[in-house]
């Protein structure tokens, strides 16, 4: 992803900080740029009614989980975790190094999709971000943040991740298995991430294991 | 398992269908004893409740005994329980606030969406109430998985009939939180809309909250019987200029507080609610609100709005100018009934509380289709269905 697409982003993913830092150190041409880039409220990039940023589908989504911060970091922090509440997600396997990890993701047809990650940010208790390999068939970012909510309310998990939709037949895939309804996708695992961290279980109206009704 | 299932408008049936099982860890499982057929029921029966499939299974007013309990659940085999409605977490911000029926947790991630779309936030869920609030199959059946059992159910100590407690799993706390929600002061007068069980349950709270007079308003002359019953004075609606009435019977002041227990069926003659009429059939949303809009019209300026009535859709012509200019205030959602499960048990031990005089019928589950057509075909007489697993057909 280029500078100015995550310039555009403001909030989120890896590189934005840049952003701020240039803003913090001073200097009045960058304070310009960096307002030039900087939208005039305080929402959240992704919410913006354009979800396109450059050449990146971009989704947010922000929940409030009532637990503490340093144990919904460690549940994310481990990434073979994640499967139990991403529903597309079959596995992530550590491949051993530097905070590499393939994810396999389910594909229509009983067929599977791999990406490699690799951590490019974590901040113990805060954040963890991550961004697909050179050569990944789908060039995607996600970034996760862990912040004290206001009150007595837990903690304010936002996840946001971009990705490119890649062209050509395995595109349209890939498309179709991990792209398709991203916002939905995100959603939804937030939700059932906020469902096991504050009850221990995630809620089914399944009748019966057999017939799954 | 023997199970009531919706299959369409006015489509009932009682289907055999796989017995429920433990799937989460605080799940139980309770053999059903008694469980009965509610008003808002009837709003699936009509079909104007969207999200339903065929083959769902209904009911959410339910109490039984404990059969199966999942490792986490704090019930125990043998337990005889009253099961809440509203399926709650007890841990997220809303369980923690006692705002149970806005619990998070407990409608499926999936199953989210159309609520959310349709409100702005995704619902909780509920018993047997279509797929928007979780799609959990209900208690009119056999046996019940009772998801987040060690939240919800409240266990009946012995010596006390099913008659006497099975209305605490919704009706009863829903007619007090309506009370409650008029937020009655020593002496008041207090107007409610609909002599349904839950206006009944709210003129019996009103009394006991300290109303000074309640006027029930209905058009069944056994329902308006059951209210005087309660200590209400009463208008029939189909002879009775309702807002004129209430006028002159308040001295010209208006109720101080007003409960619409009737909600998005509502009858009415005006032209406005036959239009109504006509696009809730063809499924456009939009809710009859006759009594509502009358109850706005007719309580005292600065006064209380209570709406336990449940809504679904939009509303035309709502008089918010008169909301407005009046000065009124609004309470209403669907009833925290966790909030309210023990204080009203204690209640009806005491004996401050009896519910049974409601009960009109009680009838096999296989005759649950029976009750469904006279409980919306003849309400003069069917005030109140008990469905009974146990009972021979």
């Amino acid at each position: 992803m280029d500078d100015d697409t995550r310039k555009k982003l403001w909030i989120g993913l890896p590189a934005i900080g840049a952003v701020a830092a240039a803003a913090a150190i001073g200097g009045s041409a960058a304070l310009r740029n960096a307002r030039r880039d900087r939208p005039h409220d305080s929402a959240p990039g992704w919410t913006t009614h354009s979800d396109r940023f450059g050449k990146y589908d971009v989704v947010g989504r922000a929940v409030t989980i009532n637990r503490p911060r340093h144990e919904l970091y460690a549940f994310w922090k481990d990434f073979q975790n994640l499967p139990t509440v991403m529903q597309n997600v079959t596995s992530i396997q550590p491949t051993g190094k530097d905070g590499r990890a393939v994810w396999t993701i389910s594909a229509p047809g009983g067929r599977s999709v791999e990406v490699e990650t690799e951590i490019v940010k974590d901040e113990a208790d805060s954040l963890i971000a991550w961004r697909s390999v050179e050569g990944s068939d789908i060039d995607t970012e996600g970034r996760v943040e862990f912040e004290d909510a206001v009150g007595d309310r837990g903690t304010k998990v936002q996840l946001v991740i971009a990705y490119k939709a890649p062209g050509g037949e395995i595109g349209r895939l890939l498309a179709k298995a991990f792209l398709k309804e991203p916002k939905i996708q995100a959603r939804h695992d937030l939700k059932r991430f906020k469902m096991l961290m504050e009850t221990g279980e995630i809620a089914t109206s399944a009748h019966s294991r057999t017939t799954g009704e | 398992m023997r199970a009531v299932a919706w299959h369409g408008t006015h489509d009932m049936r009682v289907d055999t269908v796989p017995d429920p099982e433990i799937i989460n860890p605080k799940d139980a499982v309770i053999k059903v004893t008694s469980t009965a057929i509610c008003g808002s029921d009837l709003h699936l029966y009509d079909g104007v409740i969207p999200g339903m499939m065929p083959g769902d299974i209904v009911g959410h007013e339910m109490m039984g005994e404990v059969v199966e309990t999942g490792p986490e659940s704090t019930l125990q085999k043998g337990q005889r329980v009253v099961v809440p409605f509203t399926i709650s977490c007890g841990d997220c911000y809303f369980c923690r606030k006692t705002q149970y029926s806005a619990c998070d947790n407990t409608n499926p991630a999936d199953k989210q969406d159309m609520s959310e779309k349709l409100y702005g936030h995704a619902m909780s869920a509920l018993f047997g109430y279509s797929h928007m609030t979780g799609g959990y199959s209900g208690g009119q059946a056999e046996y019940a998985r009772i998801p987040f059992s060690n939240v919800g159910p409240i266990v009946i100590p012995d010596g006390l009939e099913d008659d006497q407690v099975l209305f605490l799993s919704d009706i009863l706390p829903t007619g007090w939180m309506g009370a409650e929600n008029a937020e009655i002061e020593e002496g008041d007068i207090v107007a409610v809309w609909g002599c349904g069980p839950v206006g009944l349950f709210a003129v019996q709270s009103a009394r006991l909250m300290g109303a000074g007079r309640v006027i029930a308003i209905d058009h069944h002359p056994h329902r308006l019987e059951l209210a005087k019953q309660q200590g209400a004075e009463v208008i029939d609606f189909r002879r009775t200029d309702v807002r004129d009435a209430l006028m002159d019977m308040t001295g010209g002041i208006g109720p101080d507080a007003v409960i619409d227990a009737v909600g998005m069926e509502a009858h009415g003659f005006a032209v406005d609610n036959v239009l109504d009429s006509v696009k809730q059939t063809v499924g456009i949303g939009a809710d009859r609100a006759a009594a509502l809009k009358q109850a706005i019209l007719s309580v005292r300026k600065g006064g209380r709005v209570s709406m336990p009535g449940v809504y679904g859709g939009m509303v035309d012509k709502f008089p918010l100018g008169a909301f407005m200019e009046k000065g009124l205030t609004l309470k209403t959602g669907q009833t925290h009934v966790q909030r309210y499960l023990k204080p009203l048990l204690e209640k009806i031990q005491e004996g401050e509380i009896d519910t049974t005089w409601l009960i009109s019928h009680r009838l096999p589950l296989e005759q649950a289709p029976t009750g469904y057509e006279n409980f919306r075909n003849n309400q003069n007489e069917w005030t109140k269905v008990v469905l009974k697993p146990g009972m021979s057909a």
